[in-house]
């Protein structure tokens, strides 16, 4: 018996003490949330989006620096996701259970989780230093590489949730593994595939170090991608640090439009996979 | 026990001389052995397939029934470390099989395969008709068409899906998915017919239309089937084969096998006395 009412106590703690914890960390994503909508709807105007960034002291927007983010973005996504698809279709069909997988996968892993700025910096040597200038298409590189572990482990992580039967069911009727992969796995894990791509881009829409050594940023309107370009995340840092107040508030601007993208982009992942994936796999 | 194994069906084969479909067998295994790495999961196993006839392995779990039947296509050659000793000659253009210049895929080509649980292909009802042509190369509309009706009608599926042929096919219910992948398999014309299993994950109705038509469908295909069910093998099944722990005991007609097997094992298998 007193076993029993002991038991009780310690899970009342238990579930007490996961409660506080719980509340902290929504407290804290929420004092996040509600300093960056105040601050920066304060501050959003039309000019952010007409202007460029501009000088201490004068007015401005931040159109090169949103338009220098969507080009990288964007190239990045190109350069990484078709590399972290085809590595992620290996992993789950070709290579499954092969010696060359468990390396690939041990590294994608320790990829996944390195700090972003070796990546800058494995970039900056790779290109900035022979091209001798920042450039654009550095910062896309630099994005496209830390894009590629996490398409490569969304892609994997889909198509082995699609059953193997449906492989089979193709290969007994002559299909070889490259014809099954493009008529029935890709098909069946379309949404999946789909919202690690959203993922990826949520993951690299923000990031600042990468960029830090490769794109740098540009005061200027640029639209050339073997120049230096703005882009938010240089952006925020550089306008947040400033003196200025004019500055600081385009800085909270930046931020809350990031914030909201990767928000927008999260939602549309969800629900991309709610709406179709109703029945839990995409092979359903 | 191999020994005895290997004769006994050599015994059923003479006994049988002249009976339906043996004379000309459509494929004949001789001294098949097969091996996952090194454990060998069927022993130098040896019959004939009759021609255009239902033949049914039965036997106890993990005798080697779908071992076999899988030998039949190959599918053991997606898993590695796979090994295939002895052959299955294909009859009339004397293809081994299981040979090893002979490419898995063109094995699939001319012999398809119903498994045990439907696996439609997340398209639609036609789509998945037409998948085994299209891989084909067969490209033209109509023609396909005319495929998708004669397929559903050969599966008896036509009547209940012609109107929503561009149906998810993942939509229909489970007898009716079974009958689609029949479809599916009986679309490319091939050879052959493997069915492991196929009604083990449908109820006492839809097993009846699935058995039904493998009835009519033995007049224009070779059948080989895999089942649990006893009954269903005596209905549906000309020749009946009874496996054990990879050997093959006993192989005859069907209605020698329910009504007077050869071989005591035999016996208690379809007497309910293991299994």
């Amino acid at each position: 018996m007193s076993t029993l009412r002991r038991r009780r106590i310690v899970n009342v703690i238990a579930f007490s003490m996961s409660m506080v914890a719980t509340a902290i960390g929504l407290a804290l994503l929420c004092a996040i949330l509600w300093t960056l909508l105040s601050r920066g709807f304060g501050a959003l105007s039309f000019s952010v989006f007409t202007q460029m960034t501009p000088g201490p002291g004068s007015a401005g927007g931040l159109l090169n620096a949103i338009y220098g983010s969507l080009v990288m973005t964007a190239l990045g996504i190109l350069i990484g996701a078709p590399i972290g698809l085809l590595a992620g279709t290996y992993l789950a069909e070709y290579g499954r259970n092969s010696p060359l997988s468990t390396v690939v996968r041990f590294i994608n892993d320790v990829q996944l989780s390195a700090p972003s700025i070796i990546v800058g910096l494995f970039v900056y040597m790779l290109m900035v230093m022979r091209m001798g200038h920042f450039s654009a298409i550095a910062g896309a590189v630099a994005l496209g590489i830390i894009a590629m572990p996490v398409m490569v482990r969304t892609t994997e992580d889909m198509l082995n949730l699609v059953p193997k039967s449906m492989r089979d069911g193709s290969a007994a009727l002559g299909a070889q593994p490259w014809y099954t992969i493009t008529r029935i796995v890709y098909p069946a894990a379309k949404n999946g595939l789909v919202t690690g791509v959203l993922l990826a881009v949520a993951r690299i829409s923000g990031e600042t170090a990468p960029l830090l050594f490769t794109a740098l940023n540009n005061q200027f309107w640029n639209s050339n991608l073997n120049k230096p370009m703005a882009n938010l995340p240089m952006v925020i840092f550089q306008f947040a640090m400033s003196p200025y107040g004019d500055w600081q508030r385009l800085a909270w601007v930046g931020a809350l439009l990031i914030t909201l993208f990767v928000l927008f982009l999260s939602i549309i992942a969800r629900s991309i996979s709610s709406l179709f994936g109703q029945h839990g796999n995409p092979g359903e | 026990m191999s020994a005895e194994a290997v004769a006994a069906p050599a015994a059923g084969t003479v006994a049988m001389e002249g009976a339906t479909g043996l004379a000309n067998p459509r494929a004949v295994v001789e001294n098949l052995s097969f091996y996952y790495g090194s454990t060998q999961a069927l022993k130098k196993i040896s019959m004939p397939i009759a021609d255009r006839l239902v033949t049914a392995l039965i036997g106890p779990s993990g005798c080697g029934k779908s071992t076999f039947l899988r030998c039949f296509n190959r599918m053991h050659d997606l898993i590695a470390g796979t090994r295939y000793e002895g052959s299955i000659t294909l009859n009339p253009e004397k293809i081994d099989l299981v040979g090893r210049s002979v490419d898995p895929i063109d094995v699939r080509m001319r012999i398809g395969m119903v498994f045990q649980k439907a696996n439609p292909f997340p398209t639609s009802i036609a789509d998945n008709v037409t998948y085994g042509l299209r891989l084909r190369g067969q490209a033209n509309r109509s023609l396909l068409a005319e495929a998708v009706e004669k397929a559903l009608r050969g599966a008896a599926l036509w009547d209940e899906v012609k109107d929503r042929l561009n149906a998810p096919a993942q939509a229909l219910s489970g007898g009716q998915m079974q009958r689609l992948c029949i479809a599916r398999a009986l679309a490319t014309n091939p050879e052959m017919i493997l069915f492991d299993e196929p009604t083990s994950a449908l109820d006492p109705i839809a097993t009846a239309k699935i058995e039904e038509l493998i009835a009519t469908l033995r007049e224009q295909v070779t059948v080989l089937i895999v089942t649990h069910n006893m009954q269903q093998a005596a209905r549906i099944s000309d020749y009946t084969a009874f496996m054990y722990l990879g050997e093959l005991i006993e192989f005859d007609t069907a209605a020698k096998i329910f009504t007077n097997p050869a071989r005591k094992a035999t016996e208690d298998y379809i007497t309910g006395r293991y299994g």
